[in-house]
């Protein structure tokens, strides 16, 4: 063991840094609507994700009954099936997915987490959340327009997406580019503060290395969120353009139902091209702060410090930076040059290497762990299982020539959901349940909570597990009734049927969870400062709910990492970061 | 032990199922069984790494879950352990992703001898077209369709006059000869997809995408729409059957040139007619 | 896409630049106490306001990187058509570039404390501003008048597009400038005033390099200089 550097025994003055000049609100409004303060801003964020979500999760039920029972619901036709899919896969990637953890976790975790007072441009932040609602009820509007949300599949592919042939082609497309071009306004101002805040807010101490790997999930994905979502704006742009004002940036010369348009010289893949270039690193926006998460949920629930942390913040950094030069890998058929293949299979499967070395990390901290199987450690445990399934799925996925016949199959729809829809939900309830105590002083109910856990782990894999094997057999995607094939076998039916009942259960037991969390908020037990015995700063608030300012008359200072847990020598299972190391005298420090 | 077991069981019946799936690929009718071999590797090193890791995992909860005086071990990184995971994860990734290069690079390389064939999407149909006497196809144009020609080809091509256009009818091919097949759309997004092919493609307004494949056993096979093309994209339905040249010539045989039916569409529909009877 | 991926090798460098001083090998279970907190008592020396505007114009840089790719894309297609660029363009660039030099001058008047100065500088770079806005107007007014409507050409459907969104930055630029022309006019602190007048001299320089790189792209001289560069290499 290398010697360990104690500072000079001196006093240490209290922490001066990022003392913000602090809004304070002044009434009812401006302390719970229209309040700067992070913390209430990041459970505006939350309810309003989570509320479009469970339209999203309606969604789901009806494309699932449509599936599992063709024919059998008069109220689902082609066109209303292919609306399903669009809005459902919208709204969970970027209305409720990215919104979720960036402007949920990432505005409530941040500034406790570094130990700040709030976002560094509190009013800008609120801002982003007023400019992310609108966007969310522009979304909503497309539902009540005549012709109804646009059904162009969330990839938004012109010509069909703004040609008749395809529903919602009149307002639902353009309110649905309206709807992005807002989303992307609101989050640029909110990545701005998440960003800036940890680079200029951290407290005395809190050097990078010794962030908690949330913090880092999430800072990660911003910095990408914010170079990334521009090629969505330019490419929401020009297609609302081509619509409107009929240009032909991405419009070939075409016929439109017999008709020969004024289109001309344009080019579809080129949209596909800033499609993606959005696309892939949207796939790790949702995953770093799953992944961030996820480690200090095992860290703590396994009262042992993250392994192999250096390894962690490198993957993180490296699995940013690589998720740039990814995008092609979703347009190996998209008819691009040939030859784009190589370079693009080989950039995808290198990325899987720092993504295996977090799971392995994972596991590795369970072992010799002292493991409590709380409900957040049971969500861990699921995130890994389905995260690695997915993973697993996507190195089929990533290798051009196999990708060949798996693209467009049910097979993408079951890789995508395990990767980037179950695995990160199972992030998001870890989170929920590990958090809720800090945000309201009150634990969820934990046999509420388990109920909750085995019914949507479970369910969800039995959705999307068998899924596979569907995309195996050729069944491709976005039909809403595969009808007469000579390849489909009819146990596949009965297979879809299953699937179908599972989604339903799972979708119900969404209810008990959203039960718990309005009835533990009057009647749950309370919770105590840290409930869980966790080192990182957020538990040590002077207050909890952490009150406006979050850190009372001094900020805290930091003097260790945020995983000090089981340490040799020392008396608890773990040390709080800003408990100072034995010997050292402060003055004014945290009590 | 009932959250370990669950763990493990999840395993287990993920392998169960997939060994005992009755859901599992159509028979292959072409040439690229090197692509499904490069699958079922990937099956195998992925399916291992799957069971290992949730094993290991289930193992740990099994052996280390939270009893009155147990204390977690101390233990913040294990560099050699961590670069020998890292090398065997490249190593494992190295065998997929090469024997994947190899075959896609055959799968852009197109053989000599490949017969061209033209497939075109439009919303919801598909049609073909196949070159005439000289082998070649004449170029096309979106802006020259119309009724009397749906594909929009170029009537003042000499090289188009004998070209063979099926349009609403299967498309037949014969069995062991190389096809490219060329891919064109006049309207949106298409993609041409024959699960026992394996192979597929999405076709672009306003350019020709294309692959080749060798069909490599005779039967009717389904096309599907593989991209999403708009309302009527599930029922976007063809048919392909691969025959034996003999018959395949006669099939052929039988067909009409886009001189025919352009320029003497009425004549050339009494002469099929009179032809058949 | 190279003008994309150019941007964002741009960014890793400098990001991988600033983590290369953040001690990212460091062993922190071995560390403790403060000392290894390189910022110092007082935290970061660069003011929080600036590292955002920063950030925001690396957020401003992908978007219009994007646009150039998806302009350099576009244009290699057969049925692009230059348009001709109106003279009155070089006019509205000469506009941005003394309206960028005044607020220099704005700038250090304020950190000579020079109040009069600062004033003078404030007024004629936002005045200027607003002239190269109505001027981009006016161009687009003779183009429409030409002919060159916005869908009857990919080049012209670029030319509107890039010309609004920049405009739209400098609209954007012009609320912030107005409020530091407001608040130095009620008089207040010259202090506090230095920063935002810095600000916004950043953010308009910014808007000028963007606008030269895209008159270059326009004008077809960024083509014949990787030409050269190209011919250079081989």
């Amino acid at each position: 063991m290398v010697d360990i550097p104690f500072d000079e025994v001196a006093g240490i003055p209290p922490a001066e840094v990022g003392e913000v000049e602090l809004y304070h609100p002044h009434s009812w409004w401006t302390r719970y609507v229209f309040s700067q303060d992070a913390k209430v801003i990041a459970v505006q964020y939350s309810i309003t994700a989570m509320s479009i979500g469970m339209v999203a999760l309606v969604l789901s039920w009806m494309m699932r009954l449509q599936l599992g029972f063709p024919g059998t619901f008069s109220f689902i036709d082609a066109n209303q099936y292919l609306q399903f899919i669009t809005m459902h896969g919208m709204i969970m990637v970027i209305y409720l997915l990215t919104a979720l953890f960036l402007g949920g976790f990432g505005n409530y975790l941040i500034p406790l987490m570094v130990g700040a007072r709030d976002m560094v441009f509190p009013y800008v932040n609120m801002l982003s959340y007023w400019v992310y609602l609108l966007a969310v009820l522009v979304l909503v509007a497309t539902f009540f327009v005549p012709g109804g949300p646009t059904g162009a599949g969330w990839t938004l592919y012109p010509p069909q997406a703004i040609l008749s042939g395809t529903p919602g082609q009149d307002w639902g497309i353009v309110l649905m580019l309206a709807s992005l071009i807002l989303f992307i306004i609101g989050f640029t101002m909110g990545g701005l503060n998440y960003v800036v805040t940890v680079l200029q807010a951290r407290t005395r101490g809190m050097t990078l290395m010794r962030m908690p790997l949330t913090v880092w999930g999430i800072f990660t994905a911003t910095v990408m969120a914010l170079l990334a979502f521009p090629a969505l704006f330019v490419a929401s742009v020009m297609l609302l353009l081509d619509r409107l004002l009929g240009t032909s940036f991405f419009m070939p010369t075409l016929v439109e139902m017999g008709q020969l348009t004024k289109y001309g010289g344009g080019s579809p893949i080129l949209f596909q091209h800033l499609f993606w270039f959005f696309g892939h690193p949207e796939v790790y926006i949702v995953a770093l702060p799953a992944f961030g998460i996820i480690s200090d949920l095992i860290s703590v629930h396994a009262r042992k410090n993250i392994f192999g942390y250096r390894m962690m913040v490198w993957a993180i950094v490296a699995i940013g930076a690589l998720s740039f030069v990814v995008w092609a890998h979703h347009m190996y058929v998209s008819g691009m040059n040939p030859y784009f293949g190589f370079f693009f299979a080989t950039t995808t499967l290198i990325i899987a290497i720092p993504t295996a070395i977090k799971v392995y990390n994972w596991v590795l901290t369970l072992w010799r762990g002292d493991i409590h199987l709380t409900v957040p450690m049971l969500f861990a445990l699921a995130f890994i299982i389905t995260f690695v399934n997915g993973g697993l799925t996507g190195l089929f996925l990533g290798n051009v020539v196999v990708d060949v016949p798996l693209s467009d199959t049910m097979f993408v729809v079951a890789h995508f959901h395990m990767v980037m829809g179950i695995a990160p939900i199972m992030a998001v309830f870890g989170g929920l349940y590990h958090w809720y105590p800090k945000v309201t002083g009150r634990m969820l109910n934990e046999a509420l909570g388990r109920f909750h856990f085995w019914v949507t782990f479970i369910g969800a894999y039995a959705i999307f597990f068998p899924m596979h094997y569907l995309g195996l057999l050729g069944m491709p995607r976005r039909y809403h009734d595969i009808g007469e094939t000579t390849f489909v076998p009819a146990s596949a039916h009965d297979l879809n049927a299953f699937m179908s009942v599972a989604a339903l259960i799972v979708g119900f037991a969404q209810l008990v969870f959203l039960f718990n969390i309005i009835w533990s908020l009057f009647k749950g037990k309370e919770a105590g400062s840290n409930p869980w015995g966790a080192a990182s700063l957020e538990w040590q608030t002077p207050e909890t709910p952490p009150g406006h300012g979050n850190w009372g008359k001094d900020l805290p200072i930091v003097y260790r990492w945020a995983y000090d847990y089981s340490v040799p020598g020392a008396a608890g299972d773990f040390v709080p970061q800003n408990e100072p190391p034995a010997g050292l005298a402060t003055q004014g420090a945290h009590p | 032990m009932a959250v370990a077991l669950v763990l493990l069981l999840v395993a287990v019946a993920s392998v169960l199922f997939h060994i005992y799936s009755p859901w599992w690929w159509t028979p292959i009718a072409s040439n690229w069984r090197y692509i499904d071999d490069t699958i079922n590797l990937t099956f195998w090193i992925t399916g291992a790494v799957f069971c290992a890791v949730i094993a290991f995992m289930a193992y740990c909860v099994f052996r280390f879950h939270h009893k009155e005086g147990r204390r977690a071990a101390y233990n913040p990184e294990n560099k050699k352990l961590e670069w020998w995971l890292s090398i065997v994860t490249a190593v494992g990734v190295a065998a997929m992703l090469a024997p994947g290069l190899v075959v896609w690079h055959q799968f852009v390389t197109v053989p000599d001898d490949a017969t061209d064939v033209e497939v075109v999407g439009q919303q919801w149909m598909w049609s073909y077209r196949l070159p005439g006497k000289d082998g070649r196809l004449g170029t096309s144009d979106a802006r020259l369709i119309s009724p009397d020609n749906p594909l929009g080809l170029n009537p003042n091509d000499p090289n188009g006059q004998d070209d063979i256009v099926v349009q609403s009818d299967d498309l037949h091919l014969p069995v062991g000869k190389p096809v490219k097949v060329l891919l064109r759309s006049i309207d949106v997004l298409h993609d041409f997809y024959v699960p026992e092919f394996r192979a597929k493609m999405d076709m672009i307004p306003g350019s020709v995408t294309y692959y080749w494949f060798t069909p490599t056993r005779t039967g009717t096979f389904d096309v599907l729409c593989a991209e999403l093309c708009g309302t009527a994209h599930a029922q976007m339905r063809s048919r392909v059957v691969v025959q034996e040249a003999k018959e395949y010539h006669a099939w052929l045989e039988r067909q009409r040139t886009f001189a025919e039916l352009s320029g003497q569409h009425d004549v050339a529909k009494a002469a099929y007619r009179t032809g058949r009877e | 896409m190279s003008a994309i991926i150019l941007f964002t090798v741009t960014i890793a460098a400098i990001a991988g630049w600033w983590l290369s001083q953040q001690r990212l090998a460091a062993k922190p279970w071995l560390e403790q106490g403060v000392d290894v907190d390189l910022r110092g008592e007082r935290g970061s020396s660069v003011p929080t306001a600036k590292i955002g505007l920063g950030v925001f114009l690396a957020v401003v840089g992908s978007l219009f990187a994007l646009l150039i790719s998806a302009y350099s894309m576009r244009n290699s297609m057969v049925d692009w058509r230059e348009l001709p660029l109106p003279r009155l363009l070089w006019v509205n660039t000469g506009v941005l570039v003394i309206s960028s030099v005044a607020l220099q001058w704005a700038y250090m008047a304020a950190r000579r404390d020079d109040i009069d100065g600062l004033i003078v500088g404030l007024l004629i770079g936002g005045a200027s501003a607003v002239t190269f806005l109505a001027g981009q107007l006016l161009v687009w007014q003779q183009l429409k008048v030409a002919g060159y409507f916005v869908a009857s050409n990919p080049a012209n459907s670029f030319f509107y597009l890039i010309t609004a969104v920049h405009g739209l930055h400098l609209m954007g630029g012009l609320v912030a400038l107005g409020r530091t022309t407001a608040k130095v006019w009620r008089g207040a602190p010259m202090m506090q005033m230095r920063l935002s007048v810095e600000l916004c001299a950043i953010y308009w320089h910014f808007l000028l390099l963007v606008w030269l790189i895209l008159l270059g792209l326009m004008t077809g001289w960024t083509d014949n200089l990787v030409d050269i560069c190209r011919q250079l290499l081989t």
